[in-house]
């Protein structure tokens, strides 16, 4: 049985090695006074799955925008492993929440885009486009407009720009809340095909319970004003994730289990 | 074969909505033209108070030589105008958008000049410039300010979040106001630009029909000195002579020139935003 080789732990500050990239006690301050993040410690290690779960409002988005360095933190460092500031952003992918695509331009076009700004042509960008859309089954669609496609589509195009520098590190900020149930299951299991297929680390932001436990090795949970991680659950599923995961009992136990750390992390104190 | 039908009902049903929507306004035109002829024939209008539309028409061939070159003259304007317009109001937008000091000193200068009513400024231009270049100026007065504020719209319009991938794969840009400049640049080129596209489209739209009454304008205030050439000019001196169905002629031809510019400009915005703009490619489907 499944169970017997899967559990829920909950765990202090957990560190599996080697660690990727370690938040060592960051905060961001806003300029208009707002505190988003206090104290958050995490290393994330290299190839695993972590979600960051939490209500909106708890620092989730800010705290991946500090992994990117797209933000500065306030307080505290990001530490890279092995890489010096000038060159861990070519390990990173993002996805937003949004599409973020742009109209103007093909699907190609679009995946190009992270290729083009290292100063390859759309000609020498050619293979890795392709092999980008592969990938997310976007092939048939590279001349398409995005007005075109729907929003799962978009949203596979989305992942496929994120995949073409080949990052370690895959960023992704709530990338499929705004998509129906369906579309996304779908790419749900799409994404844990990719990240087998490629091994690349990912830090995935949600607030839905059920999209966490399914995809996650390790979930950190949040809690608001001011951001900061009150517990983590380490997902101990090591069989398929798939819909004979999505519909046991040990599934089932798991979303209560971090449903309720959810429910009360108001009232716990960061880890 | 079931779905055939519908389709080829519903291509015949906008084929028929297209028609009614060019036959609608050309009837009522036709309609209120014919009521104006038969108006000034029952009541037997003098032509020095309301020529009839036969009448104007009879008198732009007549006098086609002479309006035919003022058009030229008016169009020509007009269109010189509208160019630099172009030309200053996205060169000013650009740099605006590359360098905030430069907008905070020279934004407010362009809003005192929009604002300032254009037929106030005319008769001072014509004081200091050559008529021929007064009357380009106020053209390009008018067609300026639209074309400026509307790229700069366009160039802020940038998803905050395609800017942010723009940092996070762009090569850090080294230190240096050079080097940030060039990154600026470059963003600008990518991103900026055609995210401005449709904005600018709309600038430009408003600013053809600008250039037009700027070129009129001070073609106006030029013609009572009495050195114009243009339609406007030949509309003054009509006036001043009595000669009214010329004037409803110049005044006909004006509209048509409109008229035509405004489609002109539609058809280039058509072409440039089909592909990808909501604008645009909606019409098609």
């Amino acid at each position: 049985m499944a169970a017997s080789h899967a559990g829920l732990q909950i765990v202090t500050p957990f560190t599996p090695s080697p660690i990727l990239v370690a938040l060592d006690s960051v905060g961001k301050t806003f300029a208009n006074g707002v505190t988003a993040l206090a104290n958050v410690s995490i290393g994330i290690a290299s190839g695993e799955f972590l979600s960051l779960l939490g209500p909106s409002g708890c620092g989730k988005s800010t705290a991946l925008r500090i992994i990117a360095g797209l933000i500065e933190p306030t307080a505290g460092r990001v530490t890279w492993a092995d890489s010096t500031d000038a060159d861990h952003r070519s390990q990173i992918g993002f996805v937003f929440q949004e599409p973020t695509l742009m109209p103007w331009a093909t699907v190609a076009e679009n995946v190009w885009l992270p290729l083009r700004l290292r100063g390859l042509t759309k000609r020498d960008a050619r293979d890795r486009i392709a092999e980008s859309l592969a990938l997310v089954g976007m092939s048939d669609f590279a001349r398409a407009y995005p007005h075109e496609l729907s929003g799962g589509m978009k949203m596979r195009v989305s992942i496929a720009r994120a995949l073409t520098l080949r990052p370690r590190l895959l960023l992704m900020d709530e990338p499929f809340a705004a998509l129906d149930e369906l579309t996304r299951f779908r790419l749900n299991d799409d994404l844990q095909k990719l990240r087998r297929q490629l091994g690349c680390t990912v830090v995935f932001v949600t607030h839905s319970v059920f999209e966490s436990v399914y995809l996650s090795d390790r979930i950190a949970v949040m809690s608001a004003r001011p951001g900061c991680i009150v517990a983590e659950v380490r997902i101990e599923e090591t069989g398929d994730r798939d819909v004979n995961f999505r519909t046991s009992a040990l599934y089932a136990q798991l979303c209560r289990d971090v449903s309720r750390l959810l429910a009360g992390s108001d009232a716990m104190e960061p880890l | 074969m079931m779905s055939a039908q519908p389709s080829k009902l519903a291509s015949s049903r906008s084929r028929g909505q297209t028609v009614l929507r060019i036959a609608m306004p050309l009837g009522i035109l036709l309609l209120a033209i014919a009521g104006w002829e038969a108006y000034v024939q029952i009541a037997a209008v003098p032509p020095y108070i309301l020529p009839a539309p036969v009448l104007v028409a009879r008198t732009m061939m007549a006098d086609w030589p002479l309006l035919w070159a003022s058009l030229l003259v008016t169009l020509e304007t007009t269109i010189l105008g509208l160019c630099l317009a172009v030309i200053g109001g996205v060169a000013l937008a650009i740099l605006f958008s590359l360098s905030r000091v430069v907008e905070y000193s020279l934004y407010p200068l362009a809003v005192v000049l929009q604002v300032t009513p254009v037929i106030a400024i005319a008769p001072l231009l014509l004081i200091y410039l050559p008529q021929d270049v007064a009357v380009l100026a106020c053209a390009w007065i008018v067609a300026f300010f639209p074309v400026l504020s509307n790229t700069m719209l366009g160039l802020q319009s940038v998803d905050r979040n395609l800017l942010g991938l723009f940092e996070l794969y762009g090569t850090t840009p080294a230190p240096g106001a050079f080097a940030q400049l060039r990154s600026r640049a470059r963003a600008l080129w990518i991103l900026r630009r055609p995210a401005a596209l449709p904005a600018f489209m709309a600038g430009l739209r408003i600013a053809t029909g600008l250039s037009l009454i700027g070129a009129v304008v001070a073609e106006m205030a030029a013609g009572s000195a009495g050195a114009g050439s243009g339609l406007a000019y030949r509309m003054i001196e009509s006036q001043y002579r009595l000669n009214i169905p010329r004037l409803f002629a110049a005044l006909v031809l004006l509209a048509i020139v409109g008229v035509i510019l405004f489609l002109v400009m539609a058809a280039i915005s058509h072409l440039a935003l089909r592909r990808w703009h909501e604008s645009e490619s909606g019409r098609e489907r």
